[in-house]
């Protein structure tokens, strides 16, 4: 991805797919305030309103949400068990 | 989105990890790892507990060799439009850089993404357009996947793609600095999976977790690593289970396999790593601008390449030393100014540690 000089960045940036295009190769995603913009999704399978990964104009993973939403719990749960021991 | 914020937890953590009273050293290979890091002063915090955290080889644009950058720096030289992120315009070569050859009237273009550079050579069909293709596993697929799709003749990559295990097997046969654990890279891993990080901790006893890139994903990194060292297990595990998955992204490395084969490969401040490039498979040689551009190129190859003159961006990418003892750091090496390219690289632990420092 890119930062605002648009340099490389390893880092992916997670979208919102609004829109897949008739041939399927490209997606309109979703950034959040206002930014929308073209990736292909040709290494994934998504649907629209699947949360995915986006590095250098590619989606590379779609997002577990309900995983994403759990984790903080999960960490919690993993440092009270460590403590019972 | 998927924000993680949770300042209790942190501090739980922490005290956790302090209560221990370990004395550890950690490293990863990822340049938003290290952001996270410094940014949140999260290096400093650990450091206090006893665990030490610092970047490897993980910087795609620093492990380019001088040799490769001169590639790209002499095909613009001859007429080639050549297309690059960012960074990789910035990185000083012997004598000149991308960028100073611009200024000079080469055609070099930065480029978003693989597609954008396809995108000029179709709409410049005179043009023969080149594009340096660096990055590990998680850049690697967007170059198969491309390249699949039978880009103009025109086109043609300068492959210096590099991949991630092999490289750390490389930094812990060198034996040069102890690893208590590694924290592996969160988005080459949602490539990749976690399997192929498990010789490691099988062949050298080392713990590994892979995490992302929040402060809480780093410091519940940290945690998981000094629990294992606790119990005397290695093992790889996974912090970051709401991205990556045990097999990675099957369709990703189907591309990565179909496109591309391993391949012996210098990485700067490294000798030769066996099996740690990613080299174009011979059927799609026409896109190989190594092969197509031979006759330009010839007159590397028996070219002796140096570092730049007192920089220590190799020993930085050994884990060897810090920004801060560099004495070029922040003085004749700056973000403005750049010798070697961990200053250049937002990725780099230089650039990243004179950012944060200097604000």
């Amino acid at each position: 991805m890119l930062d605002n000089n648009g340099k490389f960045v390893c880092l992916a940036i997670p979208g919102k797919v609004v829109e897949i295009d008739k041939n399927k190769e490209h997606a309109t995603i979703d950034y959040g305030e206002g930014t929308r913009r073209k990736a292909n999704v040709t290494l994934v399978k998504v649907k629209v309103g699947d949360y995915i990964l986006v590095h250098a104009g590619f989606a590379i993973e779609v997002l577990n949400e309900k995983e994403a939403q759990e984790t903080l719990n999960l960490f919690r749960e993993m440092l009270s068990s460590e403590e019972e021991k | 989105m998927f924000s993680l914020k949770d300042k209790k937890l942190a501090n739980d953590i922490v005290s956790k990890i302090k209560k221990l009273d370990v004395n550890l050293k950690f490293m990863h290979v990822c340049g938003t790892h290290q952001d996270t890091l410094v940014k949140n002063g999260l290096d400093a915090l650990l450091k206090k507990c006893g665990v030490e955290i610092g970047q490897g080889p993980g910087c795609p644009v620093c492990v380019t060799t001088p040799k490769e950058i001169e590639e790209m720096l002499l095909l613009a030289r001859n007429g080639k439009t050549v297309t690059s992120f960012g960074d990789m315009i910035n990185v000083p070569g012997e004598i000149d850089s991308l960028r100073s050859m611009k200024a000079e009237g080469c055609d070099v273009r930065t480029v978003y993404g693989i597609e954008d550079a396809v995108e000029i050579s179709k709409k410049n069909p005179d043009k023969d357009v080149v594009f340096m293709a660096v990055g590990f596993e998680t850049t690697a697929p967007t170059t198969a996947a491309v390249i699949l799709k039978n880009p103009p003749d025109n086109f043609s990559i300068l492959c210096c793609h590099r991949t991630i295990p092999e490289a750390l097997r490389a930094i812990i046969e060198m034996g040069e600095i102890k690893i208590d654990g590694l924290i592996e890279p969160g988005h080459v891993s949602t490539i990749i999976g976690s399997k192929p990080y498990e010789f490691l901790s099988k062949d050298y006893k080392v713990p590994q977790v892979i995490a992302g890139f929040e402060p809480i994903d780093i410091l519940m990194g940290a945690w998981m690593l000094v629990q294992q060292i606790e119990k005397g297990e290695a093992i790889v595990q996974n912090e970051y289970t709401r991205v990556v998955h045990t097999e990675g992204n099957i369709k990703a490395q189907q591309a990565i396999k179909d496109v591309f084969e391993p391949g012996d490969i210098k990485w700067r401040g490294f000798p030769i790593i066996p099996r740690s490039s990613l080299e174009l498979r011979s059927k799609f040689e026409k896109y190989d601008a190594r092969k197509k551009y031979e006759e330009i190129l010839k007159e590397l190859q028996s070219k002796q390449f140096h570092e730049p003159e007192g920089c220590l961006c190799g020993e930085l990418l050994r884990g060897l030393v810090s920004p801060f003892e560099c004495p070029l750091f922040g003085q004749a090496c700056t973000p403005e100014t750049p010798v070697g390219p961990c200053m250049v690289s937002i990725e780099g632990s230089c650039n990243i540690e004179y950012r944060y420092s200097h604000k």
